[in-house]
């Protein structure tokens, strides 16, 4: 990856380090509410742009991490093939950078997994200045320690990423969408009953009474499902927008989030067990991910949320709103003892993005 | 056991234990441990005898050997907590064991050093099948999980060869994989949690019951991390429903190149087989002659191919599947009638080490990983190899990740042959490197593959590994010489390998 693109960010990072001034890495800043307040120069890493190489039948795309995530999408699809854990998108200008950095998937995730499950390698421009890559392009690796899904949800705590290789997946042949009249109770029972069948179950919302589920797969997969499940079949342009509203936060639920967030309240993020009872929580609902990924507006306390999420088994994450510094829920201390050798490990003058994901780091 | 030999490890004693000592000294270190541990374990939970040590001396890997000062075979979590403490108090290094069924030597113990044996570890503490999890202790059998959860009509998807014997936690030391992996994933796939203790003996867990946990993702960095990171003693893995049905297809070709342009074309038509498994000739003979599965004898590779899922689902995908390998040039297809026939094709897929054993007095088994395009020039490399190093080599494919287990036949009683099975050996993975793979897929770098880690990755490169370890064991206590070969070794490792007049780590200080 020798290129004038990468020489100048490498030569901003050695000049950072010998002044010792943070950096705040940046690409469309589509994700600049998430996480902690960063003081530090922006590196932009878009002029690290393009696909390196995508063969479909390999599985497997390597792209530069200031490559937009739409050209890669783009790209993916021409052939077939797609991102199946859904990165969100939030608003234009995403990068591929960005989504590995936040880590964040949509509403396949439970049935696909994240996209740390999609990270095959990286290459990496660590706080010394140096280019080192981890994994490969194959889909199994087992040489040295897998830093490279490490990085995944790293908010650029460790270093720039400059290049990123990513298993992908041929676009599901048939998808269907149906819509049940449940409580939230009954939504949770019925949607972890399905998921103990062999269903094609691909993503689930739950709000204000009513359960929509996705169905993706095989055509003869679905088409029996549907018969099995029951409940009203939802026309597939309008699925389509809902599922898009889900992934790019864009549906009513977060535009009135949105709405709340700005008169002061807070978008919760809780990831709990799917199968923990409904939380009875003050505010607005969204349960998605069979249950594990529930969505709360409120103006409650942060040590409530937090303490809710811990008893089931989980944890909060201030989405939108809350306050500075606050945003991931704090880690035990011996856990916490890890993270800080790891930042030291990868960037031990405390370069990048300080404070982005704890304010200690 | 037939089992791989490289003589490095008997010509570089040094490999996992810097420093030489006197028997003296030994006896004084032994008592030493001895004395530290004896309170914190009931008496037969502490071995320290030779006779008693010796069976722990290997893994699966039975050419490294090392005989440790002492064994502790702790009962509770708390007893793991006071060995580990005890340990990093006067300076031993740590190395845990599940079954020892590993086929690198990530288990081989140090020489100044204790075994921990987590065998007593056996128990499946919760099986949730509304929520589709079990959490089990570490020393719970892979395939232990998935009887347990037959009844609910759930299974724990990744199943290696090894599966009857090998332990979770073994398996999440080693991402271990399977042949269903390309459809249903890795270790790192399957497990949500994993509870254990840090070097100092701090109770630690990685990764949570929900689907994400917060802060960096060191689920993802300890899976893999053959028991260097920490010590695994519970984990909590995901259950998938059992499929419907599964039936296989097995494809005969008359040359590996369309075999291998097969596995691509399948992929590529946007199928995603539940298992895509390849044997060459050679193999296929060894297998047969073992199982009497009814190969195809005059094939030149057989794929394995399929598919699973609803009925419907399944009919419709081996149709697909069937048109493309005929489309591919495949000379005979042959479709799985009943689960029992559906066993019978996999059955030699299954036995291929034991039946390489049959007909070799030794083996060497590489687990390289390739990309699937690269599948026939690997073979033909492999087969100018056998000449070139005059040995004969089976090869065995989990075709759909491509990733390689070719295995090289010796006898180890031979000095001459035991040289060129290395030679061999290495440069299979050298070349898989060179065609963009990677020297290790599923089996890990423990002692075995260290110098080939010199050719995959650059110093700094594994300077920062180093660093990884130093974070989450900063004094080196756990596993201490395994996955990440020193400069010096690599350095060493180059001197060896001259290649076309030139040196290969150019980039290294030397002599």
């Amino acid at each position: 990856m020798a290129d004038a693109a990468l020489d100048a960010i490498v030569d901003r990072v050695r000049a950072a380090r010998a002044d010792k001034t943070p950096l705040a890495i940046t690409g469309g800043g589509t994700k600049a509410f998430y996480g902690g307040p960063v003081t530090g120069a922006p590196l932009d890493v878009r002029p690290l742009a393009g696909i390196s190489s995508y063969e479909p039948s390999e599985l497997v795309v390597t792209v530069r991490a200031g490559t937009p995530l739409a050209e890669l999408e783009a790209a993916l699809a021409e052939k077939g093939q797609c991102l199946p854990f859904e990165p969100p998108r939030f608003a234009a200008g995403g990068t591929v950078g960005g989504m590995v950095a936040a880590g964040l998937s949509g509403p396949a995730r439970p049935a696909v997994g994240g996209v740390r499950d999609y990270v095959l390698g990286a290459t990496l421009l660590n706080g010394k200045a140096e280019v080192v890559s981890f994994g490969g392009q194959v889909m199994k690796n087992v040489a040295g320690y897998d830093v490279s899904r490490l990085l995944a949800g790293s908010m650029g705590l460790l270093g720039v990423l400059c290049e990123v290789s990513l298993k992908v997946l041929p676009q599901p042949v048939a998808a269907a969408t149906l819509r049940f009249e449940l409580d939230e109770a009954a939504a949770l029972r019925q949607l972890n009953t399905w998921g103990g069948q062999p269903l094609p179950l691909s993503a689930s919302a739950w709000w204000d009474g009513m359960l929509v589920l996705r169905l993706a797969g095989a055509a003869a997969a679905v088409q029996s499902a549907k018969r099995a499940l029951g409940g009203e079949v939802i026309d597939a342009a309008l699925a389509a927008g809902f599922w898009q509203g889900m992934r790019d936060q864009t549906d009513e639920f977060f535009v009135g989030a949105a709405k709340a967030v700005q008169g002061g309240a807070t978008l919760w993020r809780l990831a709990v067990p799917q199968t923990a009872p409904p939380l009875g929580l003050p505010g607005e609902q969204l349960l998605e991910w069979g249950g594990a990924q529930r969505w709360v507006v409120t103006s409650a306390p942060a040590p409530a949320l937090r303490d809710v999420a811990a008893r089931a088994g989980g944890h909060a994450t201030a989405f939108r709103g809350g306050a500075p510094g606050d945003a991931f829920a704090p880690v035990a201390p011996a856990l916490m003892t890890i993270h800080r050798g790891l930042k030291h490990a990868f960037d031990p003058d405390r370069i990048f993005n300080p404070g982005r994901l704890y304010p200690e780091l | 056991m037939n089992a791989p030999t490289p003589a490095e490890a008997l010509a570089q004693p040094a490999l996992a234990a810097p420093a030489v000592v006197s028997a003296a000294e030994r006896a004084a270190r032994q008592q030493q441990i001895v004395a530290a541990l004896r309170p914190l374990l009931p008496a037969h939970a502490l071995l320290h005898s030779r006779e008693d040590t010796v069976p722990y001396e290997c893994d699966g890997l039975t050419a490294y050997r090392a005989l440790p000062l002492a064994v502790a075979l702790p009962e509770t979590e708390a007893q793991v907590a006071a060995v580990l403490k005890a340990c990093h108090a006067i300076g031993v290094p740590v190395v845990a064991r599940g079954a020892g069924t590993g086929l690198s030597g990530g288990a081989m113990p140090h020489t100044e050093g204790l075994v921990l044996s987590l065998a007593k570890f056996n128990k499946i503490l919760k099986l949730d099948p509304l929520a589709r999890t079990a959490v089990v202790q570490c020393g719970v059998r892979n395939l232990a999980i998935s009887e347990a959860a037959a009844p609910f009509g759930l299974y724990y998807a990744p199943d290696p060869s090894s599966q009857i014997a090998c332990t979770i936690g073994g398996n999440v030391a080693e991402n271990s994989g399977g042949v269903h992996c390309l459809k249903y994933g890795l270790t790192v796939h399957n497990v949500l949690k994993v509870r254990g203790f840090t070097a100092e003996g701090e109770a630690v867990e990685f990764g949570s019951d929900a689907l994400d946990c917060a802060g960096l993702d060191l689920l993802a960095v300890v899976i893999g991390s053959e028991g260097m990171l920490a010590v695994t003693t519970e984990v909590t893995v995901k259950l998938t429903p059992k499929p419907q049905l599964a039936r296989c297809i097995m494809a005969s070709f008359g040359d590996v190149r369309d075999a291998g342009n097969a596995v691509a074309a399948v992929i590529a038509a946007g199928i995603i087989p539940a298992g895509l498994e390849m044997m060459d000739k050679p193999m296929t003979a060894a297998v047969e002659d073992f199982v009497r599965a009814g190969y195809d004898l005059d094939a030149a590779a057989i794929l394995l191919c399929e598919s699973d899922g609803t009925p419907e689902e399944v009919e419709e995908e081996i149709g697909r599947m069937l048109a493309v390998l005929e489309g591919c040039g495949a000379t005979r297809l042959q479709v799985s009638e009943s689960e029992a026939q559906r066993l019978t094709f996999w059955s030699g897929r299954k036995n291929a080490f034991p039946a390489s054993g049959r007909i070799s007095p030794d083996y060497m088994c590489m687990d390289s990983t390739i990309p699937r395009k690269r599948l026939a020039d690997i073979l033909i490399a492999i087969a100018e190899m056998e000449k070139k190093y005059d040995l004969r080599c089976c090869n065995v494919f989990h075709a759909g990740d491509g990733n390689l287990h070719p295995l090289i036949l010796f006898d180890a009683n031979d000095p001459d042959q035991l040289h060129r099975c290395e030679q061999f050996g290495a440069d299979i993975l050298e070349t898989s490197v060179a065609l963009g793979g990677t020297v290790t897929g599923e089996h890990g770098v423990g002692v075995e593959k260290l110098s080939s880690m010199c050719v995959q990755f650059s110093p700094e490169e594994r300077t920062q590994m180093i660093a990884v370890k130093t974070a989450f064991d900063p004094v080196g206590t756990l596993n201490p010489g395994k996955v990440i070969p020193t400069l010096h070794r690599c350095a060493e490792y180059g001197r060896m390998h001259v290649k076309k007049g030139l040196l290969p780590f150019p980039e290294l200080e030397r002599f």
